[in-house]
């Protein structure tokens, strides 16, 4: 277990190097001059090339690299050139409202996803898990935004029931949930009703019924319990997902979430904003993976084993 | 058992009809014909194509023209899917958004497909540190997240459809160099690539026609099954307003454009969200189908 761990450690900061060295290339290929951007266009060269000593942006790129490497790894990105807002301070204050969104959206997917699941395998070729199919694959093909539309449409202006925009008090959290967790629930009902049809086919599964267990003992106990390890792996990386790939939701119910924040910076092309929530939410991404791997090493031995002896 | 009455039977057959020659992709067609759904799907899809090439005939009205007197229109015979904010016909903007939805999910593809088998079977070939550096490339383009690696380059780079293409090219290519280096690697070592090698073979000539022509089953189900991938990130693209501008209509910023408005004419977001749907929900259908008919053990 150690000695995944420190590989996959190394493998991780690896990769974070390399996506910091993408994000960097990027920001030097961006069109325009971000010094004369950020002053507007009443600044005259001289200033120009003052603010682009301070800022180092004269160095060769080899330097400039490593002194964004080293402002990324405090949290240092600047200021907003538009809100004149400190970075970091906004990624925190973006990333608590994200964080919680994501948080109830992955309640939501479980909870519909996996009961569905269960139910559609115990039930199969039935006329219900055929409708709980159908759903699932709706659910995962329709985009997010749309499947959020469409929400809005129905609970908020035909039923009004819930409101459809802002996140604050519980009603106006469980339409953008909903609306982020759906595709999720369709994946996590397919990958369990596989995952358990799987477990239902296995010798243990039929001894168990021969000694005349129940049949929702059986279900419970022995099919879920071993059908659960390919279901956890897919739920934590799900989890990756809907912390980093909201925009599109919290564009649609205007939450000023980490994704509002990142498509904000893109129109305006607000270069440290942008570079800071990019680099923010490749980090996030990558660690949740970390984490899932790691949990998922522990949860089963084959797969350190496996990996080690590689 | 089985095995001698199959044999018995397969005899017989021959005795009665003759030897019958079949290549694999045939079948693989005879697999896939059974598969009834998956047919289905086909048939969408070849329909779907069909629209986008003939969209101008099809196509009631032009996408761009702008009916002032009929300004969010309801659905009627005239407009049956109603209007949009500049009285433009919805249902032709549908028609024509197909265009934009199919071709650049399939040139997205194919920019992952040249890239990715390039950088697969090289990996996969030589193994040792080209192996290493690819992989590890791989790695880090795995580990962005996807939509805002979209967004980056796009923003990065201009808008711009060529872009576009470019960024969902760079989104998928992932997966295809994956599964390229893993048949690669296994294929190498079948005594044929063996044969070649001692027959004084280039590593070119091995890699162009004694190995990618036998990945050529798996690329075809990874590109089937990577075009409604990139459509719906073509699709998230527009709605955020960095993928395709408008006028030019596609699903996905016709839905943004419609957000506006879903209180008063509801069905101007609700229509390029079923075409989304059906588009995405058959090319995944057929893939599948694909994938069981052409190799029943690949599964991604």
């Amino acid at each position: 277990m150690l000695s995944y761990t420190v590989k996959r450690l190394a493998q991780t900061i690896f990769v974070l190097v390399g996506i910091s060295l993408i994000t960097f290339v990027l920001l030097q290929v961006v069109p325009g001059d971000p010094v004369a951007l950020m002053l507007e266009k009443r600044a005259d060269p001289e200033t120009i090339a003052k603010v682009r000593a301070e800022l180092g942006l004269d160095l060769p790129y080899h330097i400039q690299y490593i002194n964004f490497l080293k402002n990324a790894v405090r949290l240092d990105f600047g200021t907003s050139y538009f809100t004149k807002e400190v970075v970091s301070d906004a990624l925190i204050r973006c990333f608590k409202v994200t964080l919680k969104l994501a948080c109830m959206s992955f309640v939501f997917a479980a909870a519909v996803g996996i009961p569905c699941g269960i139910f559609s395998a115990i039930k199969r070729g039935k006329g219900i898990d055929t409708v709980v199919m159908v759903l699932a694959i709706v659910g995962v093909s329709a985009p997010a935004f749309w499947v959020a539309i469409i929400l809005q449409i129905i609970f908020g202006l035909k039923l009004d029931i819930l409101p459809i925009s802002g996140f604050d008090g519980i009603s106006s959290y469980i339409l953008p949930s909903a609306a982020l967790g759906a595709r999720y629930a369709g994946s996590m009902a397919r990958i369990t009703r596989t995952s358990m049809l799987e477990v239902m086919g296995q010798d243990y599964i039929r001894t168990a019924r021969a000694k005349g267990s129940g049949k929702w003992a059986i279900t419970m106990k022995h099919a879920l319990k071993n059908a659960m390890i390919p279901i956890v792996t897919l739920v934590g990386t799900d989890f990756g997902y809907m912390l980093t790939g909201s925009m599109l939701i919290e564009k649609v119910f205007s939450i000023p979430g980490i994704g509002k924040l990142a498509v904000d910076a893109m129109s305006n092309r607000d270069l440290p904003l942008l570079e800071g929530t990019v680099m923010y939410i490749a980090f996030i991404f990558v660690i949740v993976n970390l984490i899932v791997d790691l949990s998922y090493a522990f949860l089963d031995p084959r797969i350190r084993y496996g990996k080690g002896a590689a | 058992m089985g095995f001698f009455n199959k044999q018995k039977k397969f005899e017989q057959e021959v005795m009665e009809n003759g030897m019958q020659y079949s290549s694999f992709y045939g079948d693989s067609f005879k697999r896939l014909k059974k598969n009834k759904m998956a047919m289905f799907c086909s048939a969408i899809l070849v329909a779907l194509v069909f629209i986008a090439i003939f969209a101008p005939l099809i196509a009631p009205y032009d996408p761009t023209f702008q009916d002032y007197t009929a300004v969010l229109a309801e659905p009627s015979l005239a407009h049956p899917f109603g209007t949009d904010e500049y009285g433009r016909d919805i249902l032709s903007r549908i028609i024509y958004g197909s265009r934009v939805s199919i071709s650049i999910g399939i040139v997205a593809q194919i920019v992952a497909s040249v890239v990715g088998v390039t950088l697969g079977s090289l990996a996969g070939y030589y193994g040792g540190a080209v192996d290493n550096v690819i992989s590890r490339i791989m790695e880090i383009f795995q580990a962005f997240p996807d939509l805002i690696f979209a967004m980056a380059i796009m923003t990065f780079m201009g808008k711009g459809v060529l872009n576009l293409f470019i960024a969902l090219g760079l989104l998928t290519w992932v997966r295809t160099a994956r599964m390229i280096r893993g048949s690669v690697m296994q294929l190498k070592e079948k005594e044929y690539i063996e044969a070649s090698r001692a027959c004084g073979a280039s590593t070119y000539w091995i890699i162009m026609k004694g190995l990618i022509p036998n990945c050529l089953s798996t690329i075809i189900v990874l590109v089937t099954l990577g075009i409604p991938n990139a459509i719906m990130y073509e699709a998230s693209l527009s709605f955020l307003g960095i993928g395709i501008q408008p006028p030019t209509p596609s699903w996905g910023n016709m839905i943004s454009a419609a957000q506006t408005f879903i209180s008063y004419r509801p069905v101007y977001s609700i229509t390029p969200g079923i075409a989304i749907m059906i588009t995405v929900i058959a090319f995944n259908i057929f893939g599948d189908g694909l994938r069981d008919a052409l190799d029943p053990k690949l599964k991604t």
